[in-house]
């Protein structure tokens, strides 16, 4: 386990290197003029050129550019953006609301997903089944801005006025947050309700199912232990693998909540071309992606033990 | 059955059922008679089923809405009358009209083409470089195995709407306006490049368990090639999983569609998508809730028939589920 580890966080490195590679590549080098539309509509001036190359190392090749950014990073420099603000504190202002957003999202889909996943799978083509099943569908074809809208227009204090959306700038509290992380995880919460539900039903009559009711034991622990332990792995690595796409997703979200996030952030930087902070978050995106990633598989070997690594 | 694991398959079914459920007996002693494969016993099934039914016929409209709009409606999409400024449902215009006097109907019906063709080719190019990926990676060595997964990981890594927004906005600046060709297969590149690692760890998960089953063994032991063992063995074990992810993924690419539209980076006007009909309509749906709710009813309901569908295919694909 402990050398699964090691080659495991070995291998992410390369995987770090060529995701950050990818979006650095794509927002330095494809547009082929990084100052166009930089100073209005007259062409910037020679001396800002030279001193943005030298800063932003326009004049090496990307490799070599894209190497002096990371040996940056790894020292904890984001650098500065084209206006001299720095990323770094840009970045530590924004990413918690966004972890918080994204982890209040995680709880919710979590919780009502497997909730709603276990129930109808036990007991198909009931009242309840044919419920979630319903219910799961709207909310996956319901496109997460729409569901926003409408429950902040309901929901809001314009409607029923049962959540607080004034959500705070720089530090929203978690009750601020329930609607907002309801919103964000609502199209994964059906994803997990349906995987729960297709994997619960298809383990229910597995020979171990059999043997567990057969020995006498009481349906609780049959359920809560030799069904949903094995059912939960393709869950699992839903939702771990989720909370890096629910933080890169939440950018809606947030747009539609007014939420200070690094949604804002980095669409503000695309818009604004500046490149270095994009760059800068997603750098911090993919690496609690692959850290989440990195978690999954060491739980399947817990949960799994078919599952062996040598 | 010439097909030694899929009998083997059979006969253990046939034991479980007679466990539980007695009307499955007949059914195994029908087919002694007359001997079927699994995808002909998972059709005759389908056939018999409601909700299959329904959900074809639905997609079967949508699709020839797609093909033939102008069997369903004589209004010119396009034609913008702003006497019309945002009317409500009448008998004239079933569906209102829209902030430039266009009509929602027409345009619902005419949207349905390009939201159905990002739909359909984002997944089966999705599903189809996942699963030759992943049944690929399970079966090599295993440094080919971890390369291919770890280079599944480089795309997964990128969260979904963030990549595309960076992909989008590279090949697209915002002042450009581009073709409707282009604009449509830059977004289904897109939701490929960014989501074919998901169907890819589905499968490879899949083919991981059911390469261990005995059935595989017993037919790698009679000789089977490798190709025989992936199309005859494994596949129909693992495609059922890969099955309901594509049909939720097609559900989920109709509304990526939808939410980049909505960001500006995604089909845009002239275009006519039900996903630029909902981002056309969010400055103005507290005033005129129908430009929302009648594109995404109409996105509800093309998704909800391919996940119906998918459902009933999957139970029936499912010897376990039965």
């Amino acid at each position: 386990m402990g050398r699964y580890v090691l080659r495991r966080l070995l291998q992410l490195i390369p995987v770090f290197i060529g995701t950050t590679f990818i979006i650095y590549a794509l927002v330095w080098a494809i547009p082929q003029d990084p100052f166009a539309g930089k100073c209005g509509q007259r062409p910037c001036p020679e001396a800002y050129i030279s001193a943005m190359s030298d800063k932003f190392n326009f004049d090496d090749p990307l490799p070599l550019q894209y190497l002096k950014y990371m040996g940056n990073v790894i020292t904890g420099d984001f650098g500065d953006t084209f206006s001299g603000i720095s990323v770094g504190e840009q970045i530590s202002t924004a990413y918690p609301t966004t972890v918080k957003l994204a982890i209040v999202a995680l709880l919710i889909e979590a919780l009502i997903g497997i909730t709603a996943g276990v129930l109808t799978g036990l007991r198909k083509q009931g009242f309840l089944d044919n419920l979630v099943l319903v219910s799961t569908l709207f909310l996956i074809s319901l496109p997460v801005f729409v569901t926003g809208f409408v429950l902040r227009l309901y929901l809001g204090p314009q409607g029923l006025d049962l959540f607080d959306v004034g959500v705070d700038a720089t530090d929203p509290t978690f009750a601020q947050l329930i609607l907002p992380g309801f919103v964000l995880g609502s199209t994964s919460m059906a994803y997990v309700a349906r995987l729960t539900r297709s994997s619960i039903a298809e383990n229910r009559h597995a020979d171990y199912v059999r043997t567990a009711i057969a020995k006498g034991q009481p349906t609780r622990r049959v359920v809560g232990v030799h069904l949903l332990r094995n059912s939960l792995i393709p869950v699992i690595t839903f939702l771990g693998t989720d909370l890096g796409s629910l933080m890169g997703g939440a950018i809606v979200t947030e747009g539609v909540f007014n939420i200070n996030g690094i949604g804002g952030l980095i669409f503000r930087g695309i818009q604004e071309k500046e490149g270095i902070t994009v760059t800068g978050v997603v750098t911090m995106l993919v690496l609690v992606y692959l850290l989440m990633s990195l978690i999954v598989d060491l739980l399947y070997a817990v949960l799994d033990p078919r599952i062996r690594y040598e | 059955m010439s097909d030694p694991g899929a009998s083997g398959a059979g006969l253990e079914r046939a034991a479980a059922s007679a466990v539980g459920d007695l009307s499955h007996v007949d059914d195994s002693s029908q087919k002694q008679g007359k001997p079927r494969s699994l995808w002909s016993d998972a059709w005759g099934e389908l056939r018999r089923k409601p909700t299959f039914i329904i959900s074809l016929v639905i997609i079967f409209i949508v699709v020839v809405m797609a093909a033939f709009p102008s069997l369903f409606t004589s209004v010119d999409p396009r034609a913008a009358n702003l006497d019309n400024y945002l009317k409500t449902p009448s008998a004239d215009a079933w569906f209102g009209y829209d902030v430039q006097g266009y009509d929602v109907y027409a345009r619902a019906i005419y949207g349905a083409r390009a939201s159905l063709l990002v739909g359909l080719f984002s997944t089966l190019l999705t599903v189809l470089i996942g699963s030759v990926v992943g049944i690929f990676a399970s079966y090599a060595k295993s440094w080919v195995d971890s390369l291919l997964s770890r280079f599944g990981d480089i795309f997964a890594g990128v969260p979904f709407v963030l990549g595309a927004i960076v992909i989008l906005t590279t090949f697209n600046s915002p002042t450009e306006n581009p073709s409707a060709v282009r604009i449509i297969t830059q977004v289904v590149l897109s939701i490929a490049v960014l989501s074919w690692p998901v169907s890819m760890r589905i499968m490879r998960s899949a083919t991981l368990v059911a390469k261990q089953q005995d059935y595989v063994k017993a037919a790698r032991g009679l000789g089977a090639s490798p190709l025989r063992i992936v199309f005859r063995h494994l596949l129909p074990n693992t495609v059922a999983p890969v099955l309901v992810y594509a049909t939720i993924a097609l559900g989920a690419f109709i509304g990526a569609e939808a939410t980049l539209a909505f960001l500006g980076i995604g089909l845009r006007p002239p275009v006519v998508s039900w996903g630029v009909m909902i981002s056309e309509s969010r400055d103005y749906f507290q005033a005129a809730p129908h430009m929302l709710l009648f594109p995404a009813g109409f996105v509800t309901i093309t998704v909800l028939a391919f996940v119906i569908l998918g459902d009933a295919v999957r139970d029936a694909l499912d010897p376990k589920s039965r």
